[in-house]
């Protein structure tokens, strides 16, 4: 393990602390820009690929699917074009790491892009950005236009025979197109609709043809990856969740922002040390450890460590890494409602249990925070939350249920609380 | 009067199309010039994107539909979007909320009436770590609170009448 930053926010990934960025590329060739591009330029595709799996590279977006293995689902016959898509989304709550590349750190995340479509042969990129992001798409598009005048993009990237053009396309407000089939759908110009899978789109993706898609933070892990070696790389994490991780904290905290650490941080770290502990010192009452779908956890797992495995034995998910923590006093079927709000509006209303069970679970939380629940509503709320689980094309359902089941669980008395008293006992409501 | 691109849209959008394998997958990236450039997306406005990249109307309007951030009615000059979501609340969004419905004298959804301010609250904006949040138009403003929204609504009340449309309002780009 590497030892975690002197001054946290800084690091690796994270080159730029708030209110610093790298927007000029000779910046970003003075600290080491395009080495890492010029030595993939210089191997072979797939052992350029065999490296990133080397380097245990798990997919920053959420799931933590390891990307050398995805790569390695494209098929090798297929004629048509290749195409590589980022997802710069950014959509589940409590998430903003990605946005940092975008306006802070765009030439970490186009070497990267570079790379990897160098590696996967895809000759066209698109990046496709979250549409509140206006001015960070501007910042990529100059970010884009120095790299073409400098020579790392186009008909020759870096002198090599190797051509890619890199396109950045507006998202429009619709959380369900960071899925990744949505997000094909809606480069496409449709509505943000997930596909039936198979075909996966390393088979069949952008208008059929063969694609990757890729977290942001996942296209700077591989430029990290090969400027450092795979090993160096392993060594910055664990075995088996290679690489640093941008942890994001937001909430009840004194000190919110991003921070870089090994994965493997503990919450503790991230919350006491990093993000200074509490406001006003008060005891922590829940902590969504990777984004609002995550089940939420209580202080009693402070001490699990950050990565993809750990969290997961410890009833929740890494996630995005982004972890919102709330203090006593807090009204967790309040924080319950926000959430359930959330997805029941972002449901795209394609498969049933989804739209309805969304709404369903939006107005049962609503009542109970309102006063106005019955007697016997948590377990409704359990079995509503339940009938939509694993039922849906997509994991939007997964991400609206888990919160709901967690909170339940976690928060029982509360929940009851609301119902016999016929309100709020926190005055939230 | 039919509507029509400016010489500098049709310069846009003649870089937009020239990206794609085919004219559908311009789409979303034209509705946002259209948006911009007349407003919001009326029926004729719809129609005329549906004219310029020779798609059937119904496709166009399916998609328009399908997207909030695509107006398909007329906002504010000043289209105030406060994040209602739980990194915010924890930080007070709600309180930011029902001031700005105060100061301003409209709910969520609605329009002052000299049309000079909207109000919305809107899902997580990715700025969770410097909430509470709020988008107006396409400018971000975070770490908010009631004096710094005081401040922003007073600057933009005596902003000259023109730079709404000059700052590349409503999901310009
Ligand atoms: C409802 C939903 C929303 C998602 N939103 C995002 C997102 O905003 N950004 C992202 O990178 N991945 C998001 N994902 C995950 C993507 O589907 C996909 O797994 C990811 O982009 C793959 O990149 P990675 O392997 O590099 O992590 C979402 C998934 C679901 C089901
Ligand atoms: S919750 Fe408001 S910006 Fe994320």
């Amino acid at each position: 393990m590497i030892a975690i930053p002197a001054n946290p926010g800084r690091g690796h990934l994270l080159r730029c602390g708030p209110g610093e960025s790298i927007l000029d590329i000779s910046k970003h060739q003075a600290i080491g820009g395009f080495l890492a591009l010029r030595k993939a330029l210089s191997m072979q595709p797939a052992a350029l690929i065999d490296e990133v799996k080397k380097a245990s590279i798990r997919g920053r977006g959420g799931a933590g699917f390891p990307a050398g293995t995805k790569w390695s689902f494209l098929p090798k016959d297929n004629l048509k074009p290749r195409y590589l898509v980022i997802n710069a989304d950014e959509g589940e709550p409590g998430t903003f790491k990605d946005r940092y590349f975008l306006a802070q750190d765009p030439f970490a995340l186009l070497e990267g892009i570079a790379i990897s479509a160098f590696a996967i042969g895809a000759h066209t990129a698109f990046i496709y950005v979250r549409g509140e992001f206006v001015s960070e798409m501007r910042v990529l598009e100059e970010a884009i236009e120095q790299m073409r005048r400098a020579g790392a993009l186009g008909r020759s990237v870096l002198g090599s025979t190797f051509a890619l053009e890199i396109y950045v396309h507006p998202g429009a407000g619709a959380y369900v197109c960071g899925e990744e089939s949505a997000l094909l759908e809606s480069i496409e110009g449709k509505p943000g609709r997930p596909r039936n899978r198979p075909p996966f789109p390393a088979v069949a993706g952008l208008w059929g043809c063969p694609t990757i898609i890729n977290n942001v933070e996942t296209m700077a892990c591989v430029r990290l990856a090969l400027q450092h070696g795979a090993e160096a790389f392993l060594a910055m994490g664990l075995p088996r969740d290679g690489g640093p991780k941008i942890y994001g904290l937001s909430g009840h905290v004194k000190r919110p922002g991003l921070f870089e650490a090994p994965l493997g941080l503990t919450l503790r770290t991230l919350i006491y040390d990093f993000g200074g502990g509490t406001l006003d010192d008060r005891p922590i009452k829940g902590i969504i450890p990777g984004g609002s779908s995550t089940p939420v956890l209580g202080p009693e797992a402070l001490d699990t460590p950050m990565d993809f495995d750990s969290m997961k034995a410890a009833g929740s998910m890494l996630g995005t890494a982004a972890t919102t923590v709330f203090t006593e006093g807090t009204c967790p079927v309040a924080v319950l409602v926000r959430i359930a709000r959330f997805y029941a509006h972002e449901s795209c209303g394609q498969c049933t249990p989804c739209r309805e069970g969304t709404g369903w679970l939006e107005r049962l939380v609503e009542s109970i925070e309102h006063g106005t629940g019955r007697p016997g509503d948590a377990d409704l709320l359990l079995s509503a939350a339940n009938q939509i689980l694993g039922n849906t094309i997509c994991a939007l359902g997964d991400a609206a249920a888990l919160p709901v089941i967690s909170f339940v669980n976690r928060f029982r008395d509360d929940f009851e609380a609301h119902i016999t008293g016929q309100r709020c006992p926190y005055g939230a409501a | 009067m039919a509507l029509a691109f400016s010489p500098d849209t049709e310069r846009a959008f003649d870089r937009i199309v020239r990206r794609y394998p085919n004219l559908r997958a311009a789409l979303i990236p034209t509705l946002f010039l259209a948006d911009r450039e007349f407003g919001y997306l009326s029926r004729e406005a719809m129609e005329y994107v549906a004219r310029r990249l020779e798609l059937p109307p119904s496709w166009v309007l399916n998609t328009a539909t399908f997207y909030t951030m695509l107006r398909k009615r007329p906002t504010g000059r000043n289209h105030i979007q406060v994040c209602v979501n739980v990194a915010c609340y924890l930080r007070g969004a709600d309180q930011l909320g029902d001031h700005l419905k105060k100061q301003l004298g409209i709910g969520f959804g609605e329009v002052t009436a000299d049309g000079l301010f909207s109000l919305e609250g809107v899902q997580c904006l990715a700025a969770c770590g410097t909430a509470p949040a709020m988008q107006v138009n396409d400018v971000y403003h975070e770490d908010m609170t009631i004096q710094k929204v005081d401040a922003l609504i007073e600057s933009l009340r005596l902003a000259p009448q023109t730079s709404g449309a000059a700052t590349g309002q409503g999901g310009a780009r």
